[in-house]
């Protein structure tokens, strides 16, 4: 029987307890009908959700914990045997032999190549199966006591519905929970993963070095080509600075035309459309300004007369992420504008301030913590987004102001660093998680102010 | 007077405001039905009315506070010193100018005490310099009986004041740019007695300085700070006249009728 067989089979089984449970709490609903109120608690399918949930449940779970020890006992259970005594002693030939009869057990291989694991395939095949039909055994004796259990407690008086609902409460705190749960796994992998660089790097020459030439054998003590400082620069120089020039003034003037000048109609089509830009794929803004903006870039910098623009400049990059930024200001800025009461815009206009005074002078003020908010949030939105800086911002470290020369970013950098030829515990993979520790930390604490700025401003109008 | 419907509140003699047979439309929906009224300097007018009657939209239409509503439209003539304001040469900043507005909930700007009543003069560039508009400031908040106890704290917020003192300083952030008239919508319903009490002596105060309307929902109110009252009801203009008539000898049932309590 395999698993998907089970799994059916439990599910089966739990509609059966959840018919079952609902024609018996219906029978006594029956029964009691004209009788006094109050007299039947709950739903006949509230007391069949509570018979198919004890049922289910158990089961469920033990299959989830079963699947994770059942290969370590199998293990056991084969290591245990006379035939595996004069195995090789040393891990890796070992773990060789012990997975190639196991794959061979399963079927996903069909013939050994170590030698020695041809003798270990009966071994295998007979723990798999016996440890396989004692997980089905303990499922469905789970599965039938549980709904047994349920079942004899189907009473009119008893309380199925609320017992339901606190499971229903429980689903939705574990899916909410495994959100969290993610990020904390991720942050610890960071850590730990960055922990193994830095006992290699010194941090020191990691965050205050200003040279990006990763040698792939590090030298303690000596200078490893490990300054991240161009990197962090041109992180900030795209997505921080060029950017925003980009996407502040756009996205907060798009946001002042909807709410304040634009009809109904036409604010009816346009904020959709600007919504849309949201959702356009990232590499597809990659393309456009790897192919379409860049050289136009290059172009515009020679005829200026600067005579080392690169075609893979930061100035492309971050034109075209300050407009896939845009509708992000927008938005958050539209919010905070439509959030300041109607009464403060009244006020002024009462004043004789025209549309653009009570704008510049009344509501932009008023919104200001929200639409900062905004921006926080696009900064880190930016300086996290890879595509478009993969498809047009280079690969050379640049310690610049020069927009119109090759920067690279902490993104692109992680992208070449995990790309390489690289083993997991050499210093080049490494490096790639310290890079990302600090993203993470960075774009956390932005958007921690981010939040922070926003619910501080709603407080003071509501 | 003439009883006829539409002619009910026009007043032989100079009038600072007079309308002549305005309707207000809100999309399809009339709100102001031919009320042809004369508001004039001297004193304070009241209109009152049962909610929804009308006297709220009529009062915005006064300096065309409803242009900003969409879908509302005005017609018939309202004229401020003989000029209709709806003509197409009258500059809306300008009649904003000169009929200021006092509104239901206080809504002083999120700025300090002194920029909130400086907004307007700096608009309307009435002071000349640093010292001007300080002098503005402090006469403007003198009138709103508001300066001695602001005068030490004029750099913190406007919102930080309680709402009588936020009301006080709305009205002296409307007189700051020197209005003819004052519209008042219902300025002391989110105000406790007390602070509402200190607004209707400030009424008292500026009263013959400025034409002064005010729209309320509290007859008490309207008996004790206008010397004329307007009745409206279900968008008409049902009576006009001295406030002490209105109030013990209205010659219309249903102006009797609300005010004694019957229904509104």
């Amino acid at each position: 029987m395999t698993g998907t067989a089970l799994l059916f089979l439990v599910l089966g089984l739990g509609l059966i307890g959840w018919i079952a449970g609902r024609a018996r709490a219906a029978a006594f609903v029956r029964s009691a009908k004209g009788g006094p109120r109050g007299t039947v608690n709950s739903l006949p399918y509230y007391h069949g959700w509570f018979v198919a949930i004890c049922a289910i449940a158990p089961a469920l779970i033990f299959m989830f914990i079963w699947q994770s020890i059942s290969p370590s006992l199998v293990t056991n259970m084969v290591l245990s045997a006379p035939a595996a005594a004069d195995l090789p002693q040393e891990g890796f030939a070992r773990a060789a032999i012990l997975s190639e009869a196991r794959a061979i057990a399963q079927g996903f291989q069909a013939t050994a190549f170590q030698d020695g694991s041809e003798k270990l395939v009966p071994l295998y095949e007979g723990a798999l199966s016996y440890y396989k039909w004692i997980g089905v055994a303990a499922t469905v004796l789970l599965l039938f006591a549980g709904g047994a259990f349920a079942f004899t407690r189907i009473k009119p008086d008893f309380r199925a519905r609320s017992k339901v609902e606190r499971v229903v409460m429980f689903g939705l705190l574990v899916a909410s929970l495994i959100a969290i749960l993610t990020t904390l796994g991720i942050f610890a992998s960071l850590i730990f993963e960055s922990w193994r660089f830095f006992s290699m790097v010194s941090p020191f020459e990691f965050l205050f070095g200003t040279e990006w030439n990763p040698k792939s054998v590090v030298t303690p003590g000596a200078d490893n080509g490990y300054g991240a400082i161009p990197l962090f620069w041109g992180t900030i120089f795209i997505g921080a600075i060029i950017a925003m020039i980009v996407a502040i003034p756009l996205g907060l003037m798009s946001a002042i035309f909807l709410t304040q000048y634009a009809s109904a109609s036409v604010r009816k089509w346009m904020k959709p459309i600007l919504e849309i830009l949201a959702g356009v794929p990232t590499v597809v803004y990659g393309y456009f300004a790897a192919l379409t903006v860049a050289p136009a870039v290059r172009d515009f910098a020679v005829m200026l007369g600067v005579s080392n623009a690169a075609s893979d400049n930061a100035l492309a990059a971050g034109i075209v992420m300050g407009v896939m930024i845009i509708p992000l200001v927008s938005s958050m800025s539209d919010d905070s504008i439509a959030a300041v009461p109607s009464a403060m815009r009244d006020g002024s206009l009462a004043m004789g301030a025209t549309k653009s005074e009570t704008i510049k002078q009344v509501l932009l003020p008023a919104a200001l913590p929200g639409v900062v908010g905004g921006i926080l949030l696009a900064v880190s939105r930016a300086i996290g987004e890879t595509m478009i800086v993969v498809m047009a911002a280079g690969y050379t470290a640049n310690l610049t102001a020069n927009p119109f020369a090759t920067i690279t970013t902490i993104t692109v950098q992680i992208v070449a660093l995990l790309t390489g030829d690289q083993d997991f515990g050499s210093p080049h993979t490494l490096a790639a998680f310290a890079l990302g520790l600090a993203l993470f930390v960075t774009t956390f604490f932005l958007n921690y102010v981010a939040l922070r700025v926003v619910k501080k401003y709603r407080e003071a109008y509501e | 007077m003439n009883k006829k419907d539409g002619n009910v509140g026009v007043t032989p003699g100079i009038a600072k405001i007079s309308t002549r047979n305005v309707n207000v439309y809100y999309g399809d929906k009339q709100a102001i039905n031919d009320v042809s009224i004369d508001v004039d300097r001297e004193n304070v007018t009241a209109f009152i009315g049962p909610s929804g009657c009308g006297k709220s939209t009529f009062l915005r239409s006064l300096n065309r506070m409803n242009d900003t509503v969409a879908g509302a439209r005005v017609e018939g003539q309202i004229l401020l010193d003989g000029e209709d304001i709806y003509a197409s040469g009258m500059d809306v900043v300008q009649l904003r100018a000169r009929v200021g507005m006092v509104f239901q909930k206080p809504n002083p700007f999120p700025k300090s005490i002194y920029d909130n009543v400086a907004y307007g003069p700096r608009i309307h560039g009435l002071a000349s310099g640093k010292a001007e508009l300080d002098q503005i400031v402090e006469s403007s908040l003198t009138r709103a009986g508001l300066w001695t106890e602001v005068k030490d704290r004029l750099s913190e917020s406007g919102t930080a004041l309680s709402g009588g003192q936020q009301q006080r300083l709305c009205i002296a952030r409307a007189i700051a740019v020197d209005p003819e008239v004052i519209l008042m919508d219902e300025p002391c319903s989110a105000l406790d007695p007390i602070a509402t009490a200190r607004i209707e002596e400030l009424i008292h105060d500026l009263r013959g300085k400025y034409a002064i309307i005010i729209v309320t929902h509290n007859m008490q109110q309207a008996a004790r700070v206008s010397q004329r009252t307007a009745f409206f009801h279900l968008g008409h203009l049902i009576e006009f006249g001295e406030t002490s008539d209105i109030f013990t000898n209205p010659r219309e049932d249903r102006t009797k009728d609300y005010i004694t309590g019957r229904y509104g």
